[in-house]
C-alpha cells in the first residue's frame, strides 16, 4: 500500500479563536480540519478548560506544504503577539492524496 | 437576616476549591445551568410583561442604556489612573456590563421577603449587557489607527449566547402569557433556586481559581473591585428613585449597576482588544466583585434602598 506525503498542522490555542481561526483555514485553501477540546500548561498558565471562554482547542489540518505555510504565516501575524497559541507541523502519509 | 442558602452553597464550592478539594463539576453541566437560567429569567420577565407591561417601559429601556455608557465611561478614567488604555477599557466593559447570577441572587433574595420587582427589570438585564461592550471596545481602539471590525463586534453582542436567550425568553414568556406558560413552571420556575445553587457551587470554585491571579494583580484591581460597586449601585439606585420604580426595583437596578460581567464581557474583549491582560479583568470581575456583591453588597444596597424609599 502507497501512503502520500503530506503536512500536519497542529496548533493549540485559546477556544475564543476557534471561529476566526476555522474561517481563515479554509480561506487559506484547507479542505478539513479537526477541532478539539484541549487542556494542558505552559508559560500562559495552566488551562483548566473549565469555562468555554478560558478554554483551549486544539486544530489538525493535514494539507500541502504551502497551505502549512500560509496558515502558519497569517497565524504568526495575526494572532501570535496576544494569544497563547503553539503550531507545529510533522509530515504524515495519507491514503487518499485527492481528499486534501 | 441570615444568609440565603444559595449564597451558602456558593460558600461551599470557594471552601471547596480553596482547600484542594476534588470536587470539579463538568465544564457540561456548567454550560447547561447557564442556558437554563438565562431562559427562565428570560421567561419570568416575559411572562410579567404579559401581565403588566406599559409603553413607558421603552423609555426607561433607552435610559437603561444609557446608564450602562456612562457606568463604561465612568470606570475607564477611573481605571486610567493606573492601566493603560487597553486594559482600563476592557476592564470598563466588565464593570459597566452585567452579571446574571448577581441578578438573579438578589431577585432570590426580595422573593424570600416576599417582594416582586417591577417586571421590565428583566428587560433592563438584557439590554445592559451590551451598551458596555460597544463602549469598551471604542475606547481601546479611539485613536490608536486600527481598524474596528463592526461586523464581528455587532455579532459577538448582539447575537452572544445570553443575549439571545435573555430575548429569547422574554419574547416566549411574553406571547405565551400567564396561563400558556403553566406547563412549563414545574421545570422554569420551580426548579429555579435549586438549579440557582447548583451553578452558584460552580462559581464558587471558578471564583477560587481567580483568586490566586488576584495576588500577581496588586492592590489597585482589588481596591477598584470593593469600591466601584459601591460607587455604582448608588447610581443605580438614585436612577431607579428618579425613574420611579418601586423599592425592589430599586435594589434590583443598584444590583445591575454594581454587578460586573464574567461571562459576555471577557468573551468579548478577548476577541476585539487581544492586547488586553484578560486575567486582570477577570481577577477583579470574578475574584473581587462577584463574591462582595453576593455576600455583602446586595444586603447594603438593600438598606440602602430602604433609607431612601422611606
Amino acid at each position: 500500500m502507497t501512503f502520500h506525503a503530506k503536512k500536519l498542522l497542529t496548533i493549540v490555542t485559546e477556544a475564543v479563536l476557534e471561529a476566526p481561526l476555522v474561517k481563515v483555514l479554509q480561506q487559506l485553501g484547507a479542505h478539513g480540519y479537526t477541532v478539539s477540546d484541549a487542556r494542558g500548561g505552559g508559560s500562559h498558565g495552566v488551562q483548566g478548560g473549565g469555562w468555554s471562554f478560558e478554554g483551549n482547542i486544539r486544530v489538525d489540518v493535514v494539507c500541502d506544504t504551502a497551505v502549512a505555510e500560509a496558515i502558519a504565516a497569517h497565524c504568526q501575524q495575526a494572532y501570535l503577539p496576544h494569544y497563547g497559541l503553539i503550531l507545529y507541523v510533522s509530515d504524515v502519509g495519507v491514503l487518499r492524496a485527492d481528499k486534501f | 437576616m441570615t444568609l440565603d442558602p444559595v449564597v451558602l452553597f456558593f460558600l461551599l464550592g470557594l471552601f471547596a476549591a480553596l482547600a484542594r478539594s476534588e470536587l470539579k463539576l463538568p465544564p457540561a453541566l456548567y454550560e447547561t445551568l447557564s442556558v437554563f437560567l438565562l431562559l427562565a429569567i428570560g421567561l419570568k420577565g416575559g411572562v410579567a410583561l404579559a401581565k403588566t407591561g406599559s409603553p413607558q417601559v421603552l423609555l426607561q429601556v433607552l435610559l437603561v442604556i444609557l446608564l450602562g455608557t456612562l457606568l463604561t465611561l465612568l470606570a475607564f478614567g477611573i481605571l486610567r489612573w493606573r492601566l493603560n488604555r487597553a486594559d482600563a477599557a476592557a476592564t470598563a466593559a466588565h464593570y459597566g456590563s452585567v452579571s446574571v447570577v448577581t441578578f438573579a441572587v438578589a431577585a432570590s433574595f426580595l422573593a424570600r421577603q416576599g417582594i416582586e420587582a417591577e417586571p421590565q427589570l428583566t428587560l433592563f438585564l438584557a439590554v445592559m449587557e451590551m451598551p458596555a461592550l460597544v463602549v469598551g471596545v471604542l475606547l481601546a481602539r479611539l485613536g490608536d489607527g486600527q481598524q474596528l471590525r463592526w461586523g464581528q463586534l455587532a455579532h459577538e453582542v448582539f447575537l452572544g449566547k445570553s443575549m439571545v436567550l435573555l430575548l429569547g425568553g422574554l419574547v416566549i414568556g411574553w406571547l405565551a402569557g400567564p396561563t400558556g406558560i403553566v406547563s412549563l413552571s414545574p421545570l422554569y420556575v420551580d426548579l429555579f433556586k435549586p438549579v440557582l445553587s447548583l451553578f452558584l457551587l460552580e462559581m464558587g470554585l471558578l471564583t477560587a481559581a481567580k483568586l490566586g491571579g488576584l495576588r500577581r494583580q496588586g492592590g489597585f484591581v482589588v481596591l477598584f473591585g470593593l469600591l466601584v460597586p459601591l460607587g455604582f449601585a448608588c447610581i443605580g439606585l438614585g436612577s431607579a428613585y428618579a425613574m420611579g420604580l418601586s423599592a425592589a426595583g430599586g435594589l434590583l437596578l443598584a444590583t445591575l449597576c454594581a454587578s460586573s460581567s464574567y461571562i459576555a464581557a471577557p468573551a468579548a474583549m478577548r476577541i476585539a482588544v487581544p492586547e488586553a491582560n484578560p486575567a486582570l479583568s477577570l481577577a477583579a470581575s470574578l475574584g473581587v466583585t462577584f463574591p462582595f456583591n453576593l455576600l455583602f453588597g446586595i444586603p447594603l444596597y438593600w438598606m440602602l434602598t430602604q433609607w431612601l424609599y422611606a
